[in-house]
């Protein structure tokens, strides 16, 4: 139908067009236009507080108490519970957040613009690894932690930033490919060369050694430290995408634990949803699937612009950790998704697959033509609240939410 | 009966048998097994064999 591949020509048009740079790092109240006290962004669709899983639940308490709107996480539960807090999906405000979620007014942010555009997006910086809000840790340390990102670390990288003028993501993107990330549960490359181009910045605008040094081995600790950068930029990447009449080419795909959120060009703002499926990986010792939380988190806006586990092949190792076979299988993973995808990103090659760019442009009517559900290498919660991540692995994006999506489309275009 | 026997269908038969397997995968380890060889093709039917839905992707242009 023309209509629909030209409609899809321009989505992808502006998907690849877009030129993402990180400019700084400021508290959520100053960069997120709408953002108030008592209010806090989530991952995934929107969700009410009686239906969102325990790792949710237990980082909202854990936002709470961090935001000294109840004195310990009984009282925070319970003002939740009561109507107390406003609650929205990140997506609503620009925004991103991995597993969880949580943005509240006082936690820096990310902000990356997309310059071919002038729209921006904002996530919240990367905890590191183990017990961490993310997760549905809530306890001391968490919190400990995240009071220093606030306090010490965003101030430190928003001088940083604002002496460098801006960084320029896509090619840093294209050289993690090139080292074997897949930017989702691999981002050790790119948080690597993030920290080198970084450093002597971040070395000249700070006053104190120890502080210098706590900053720089907090990113050089994180393996994962670029993800949240990644995300952000993946949203401005694909928000000029939106609202294309007749384009079937996705837009967002989230999680909030519960359900699976899908945008689609062609309808806007609109929410397909449908319950989010379980994912399948490896746990950490003493760990089973019988912990493990249905899967949640912004994160797949990765996988949105052709990364994550539809870049599996620039990642064998990657395929490992997350269970999903064979690190010679890794490029079955992205050859399947070239399937369901318009197009694929000349910038971002993977060698292994005789650089041929990552599949990008995840077009619903192929989706459900193909049966092949979009891929998503994810983290693993635990099922209870203040635990944290027991494992990694892949999900597969539920096809219901894809099989409205089209049904949608169609009736919008007049087609039946 | 002599027509059967030589008829192409039996003749495939006399001939070492090689196998292209459509859709289930489940049949090529019991051909392997038997020592046939066989070559699997991934497949399954459009929409997940939803014949309303595979008209509408049809109109729609897929």
């Amino acid at each position: 139908m023309k209509l629909i591949e030209d409609a899809n020509k321009e989505a992808l048009k502006r998907i690849l067009e877009a030129e993402p740079k990180l400019l700084d790092v400021i508290p959520a109240r100053e960069a997120i236009k709408g953002l108030k006290e008592r209010m806090i962004l989530h991952s995934g669709p929107p969700i009410t507080w009686d239906r969102m899983c325990g790792p949710m639940r237990g980082a909202v308490a854990g936002a709470i108490v961090f935001e000294g709107w109840a004195p310990d996480l009984a009282s925070a539960e319970k003002l939740a519970a009561d109507g107390g807090i406003k609650f929205h999906p990140n997506h609503h405000f620009d925004a991103v957040g991995p597993m969880t979620g949580m943005t509240t007014v006082s936690m820096p942010v990310f902000v990356v613009e997309n310059a071919r555009f002038g729209n921006r997006a904002y996530c919240a910086i990367n905890e590191g690894l183990g017990k961490v809000m993310r997760f549905g840790g809530n306890d001391e340390t968490v919190l400990a932690r995240l009071r220093w990102l606030r306090d010490v670390f965003g101030p430190e990288m928003s001088k940083t930033l604002r002496l460098l003028g801006s960084v320029e993501l896509k090619s840093i993107v294209a050289r993690g490919l090139s080292m074997g990330d897949e930017l989702h549960q691999r981002n050790v490359a790119c948080s690597s060369v993030f920290l080198r181009e970084v450093a002597p910045a971040l070395a000249r605008v700070s006053t104190d050694k120890e502080v210098l040094a706590e900053c720089l081995g907090f990113i050089a600790k994180n393996d994962q430290f670029f993800l949240n950068i990644a995300m952000a930029m993946a949203k401005t990447m694909t928000d000029p995408a939106k609202g294309i009449r007749g384009s079937t080419v996705v837009t967002a795909m989230c999680r909030n634990g519960t359900e699976f959120g899908v945008r689609v060009s062609g309808t806007g703002d609109r929410w397909f949803t449908a319950p989010v499926e379980m994912p399948e990986g490896l746990y950490f010792p003493g760990y089973s699937e019988k912990d493990a939380n249905p899967d949640m988190g912004d994160s797949a806006i990765v996988e949105t612009v052709g990364l994550g586990g539809f870049a599996m092949a620039a990642s064998p190792a990657v395929a490992g950790f997350v269970g999903a076979g064979s690190p010679s299988s890794a490029a079955n993973f992205t050859k399947a998704m070239g399937e369901i995808t318009v197009s694929q990103n000349s910038e971002w090659t993977i060698a292994a697959m005789d650089f041929a760019g990552v599949p990008t442009g995840i077009d619903v009517r192929l989706v459900v033509e193909t049966g092949l559900q979009p891929t998503i290498n994810t983290g693993i919660a635990h099922r209870e609240p203040g635990v944290g991540q027991v494992g990694a692995g892949v999900v597969k994006a539920p096809m219901g939410c894809f099989t409205q999506a089209v049904r949608a489309i169609a009736k919008d275009l007049g087609v039946s | 009966m002599a027509e059967l026997e030589e008829s192409p269908a039996a003749q495939l038969l006399k001939a070492d048998v090689k196998v292209v397997n459509v859709g289930l995968e489940g049949f090529v380890k019991d051909l392997e097994d038997c020592g046939i060889g066989v070559v699997h093709l991934d497949w399954v039917p459009p929409a997940g064999g939803d014949p309303e839905m595979a008209a509408l992707l049809a109109k729609l242009g897929v």
